[in-house]
């Protein structure tokens, strides 16, 4: 089966009069078809980076990467931003309906699917608020629905809770893998932390400090549904989480020396 | 001690409710600060000007302004006066305000046009649209166009600079968002930049409605045979000072009044913030 995100020898340096950073050096990196990926590395490593490149923010200094397209109206991905990323001045349901009116899609179109993400992540009932009226893990709840709504080939998510306190996030990751569940989407998806990725994942790709390579992986085949306390008691997780530990504090006391 | 202990503990909501009424009377007294200092200005300047302590020629006790003002507005000739100042702040208003907002938007959005204009309004902005006044008259003559290109001139720069700022502060994650999710231009603009600018382009519109005001005055000062202004000078020149006092107050009043309505305009417009 031909993947769905193929990434052929990405590379992408900062260059400025006094300085030349270069944040990935050589991606390469096939993902299949309704994977959940998490890449997970030190902070500055270049996992945003890359992200952005596929999301079309940003362009490769060398390289290239293809997204497959399925159905010939979707758009090709769509990004879930950090809390901050939800427009104050469009209320929840302009928020979450942003990438169907952009598309110009039907009006009847736009509401249905707009009303079934509403009320997928419980946000039926404040539909007409602002997001200042909102608490942080709603205002990450309009992000998501915004991007699921939209129904891209892929999702990319850029830390999405990482602004979140413990239970918000814990409440929000598993919500987040009920939507998913129904639409096997193939999500990319950014954190720092072990947990979420061990939970979330079907890969985990470690990435290296500056410059970014990808210098290993881990197949996690818990079955699924999954919960955190099944991940917690999971003696092969537990390995996994150690592995990943002592692979980020390596990385952070490289980059320092 | 026993009383006040079972005091306590049998009626919270009694001490919660003398708490909350003690808020209020804070609150109210507050409010009454806020009225009062006009109103103690108000009336220790009639004592002082009806007890001779400061010359009641220059400073004409506030009733006596007052019955001016009455005797004024009966005989009709001070609507006119308002009614013309009134049609210039507005003409001159909107003829500053709707280029400036254009312009500014045109700015924000394209980086070549504000690089291209910016040294241009930099340069004309710090010289006073009064100044300009002989060569306003040359180029629009001496009837209502000039007053009303004066106006639209000062009111202008504030709001250009507040609208550019406005567009250009929008955070760059909503520009993200908007390009990740395939905005095209036209709603690009009118989902992003326009309502994200707006905030900052009122603040603008504020400061504009306040200088033109400003400027009303000064300009009717100089060329003009009606309207507040007008009648400012020519009553200080005649020295009638009650009169002089009346149009003093009528550009505070209308100063307050275009403040608090705009501000209203604001609440309307951004229901979000």
């Amino acid at each position: 089966m031909d993947p769905k995100i193929s990434i052929q020898n990405l590379t992408k340096v900062f260059y400025k009069k006094e300085s030349r950073v270069t944040a990935l050096d050589g991606i390469t990196l096939d993902i299949k078809d309704g994977e959940f990926i998490c890449l997970v590395g030190p902070s500055g490593c270049g996992k945003t980076t890359l992200l952005r490149i596929l999301a079309d923010l940003e362009k490769p200094s060398a390289g290239s990467f293809t997204i497959a397209q399925g159905k010939e109206d979707r758009p090709l991905q769509s990004m879930v931003f950090q809390e901050r990323g939800v427009i104050p001045w469009l209320t929840v349901e302009g928020n979450v309906s942003f990438g169907l009116k952009m598309r110009h899609l039907p009006k009847n179109t736009v509401k249905e699917r707009t009303d079934y993400y509403l009320e997928k992540v419980g946000l039926d009932r404040f539909a007409k608020l602002y997001p200042k009226e909102l608490s942080g893990g709603m205002k990450q709840r309009v992000s998501i629905a915004r991007a699921f709504a939209n129904d891209p080939e892929i999702l990319l998510m850029d830390e999405p809770f990482a602004a979140l306190d413990e239970q918000n996030k814990f409440i929000l990751q598993e919500e987040l893998l009920n939507i998913w569940s129904e639409t096997k989407k193939t999500v990319l998806f950014i954190t720092h932390s072990i947990d979420e990725a061990l939970l979330l994942s079907d890969r985990i790709l470690l990435m290296s400090a500056q410059p970014g390579r990808i210098v290993g992986e881990k197949r996690i085949d818990l079955p699924r549904p999954r919960n955190m306390e099944e991940v917690r008691a999971d003696p092969l997780m537990a390995e996994h989480f150690v592995d990943i530990w002592t692979h980020l504090q390596d990385e952070v006391q490289r980059s320092r020396i | 001690m026993g009383d006040r202990e079972r005091e306590m503990v049998t009626d919270p909501l009694l001490m919660e409710k003398q708490e909350w009424k003690k808020r209020q009377r804070r609150h109210r007294l507050k409010q009454i600060l806020t009225i009062s200092s006009p109103i103690f200005i108000l009336l220790l300047w009639e004592v002082l000007s009806r007890t001779g302590l400061i010359d009641a020629r220059f400073f004409p006790p506030p009733t006596e302004i007052i019955g001016t003002f009455w005797a004024m507005g009966m005989s009709g000739e001070l609507f006119g006066h308002i009614g013309i100042s009134l049609f210039r702040i507005f003409a001159g208003f909107l003829l500053g305000v709707i280029p400036a907002i254009v312009i500014g938007l045109l700015m924000g959005l394209y980086s070549p046009v504000r690089h291209f204009l910016s040294p241009l309004i930099m340069a004309i902005m710090p010289i006073p649209t009064l100044a300009l006044l002989p060569i306003i008259i040359i180029l629009f003559g001496v009837g209502e166009v000039s007053k009303i290109v004066t106006i639209a001139g000062s009111v202008f720069f504030p709001v250009v600079i507040n609208t550019v700022a406005g567009v250009i502060n929008i955070d760059r994650i909503y520009l993200d968002v908007a390009k990740n999710y395939g905005a095209d231009s036209k709603r690009f603009f009118y989902k992003i930049a326009l309502p994200g600018s707006l905030p900052v382009m009122l603040e603008g519109i504020q400061m504009g409605q306040a200088i033109a005001l400003l400027t009303i005055v000064a300009a009717e000062m100089m060329g003009a045979n009606s309207g507040i202004g007008y009648l400012i000078w020519t009553s200080y020149k005649a020295f009638l000072l009650k009169e002089m006092y009346v149009g003093l107050v009528l550009i505070s009043f209308f100063g307050y009044l275009f403040s608090l309505l705009l501000r209203g305009l604001q609440a309307k417009l951004l229901p979000w913030r």
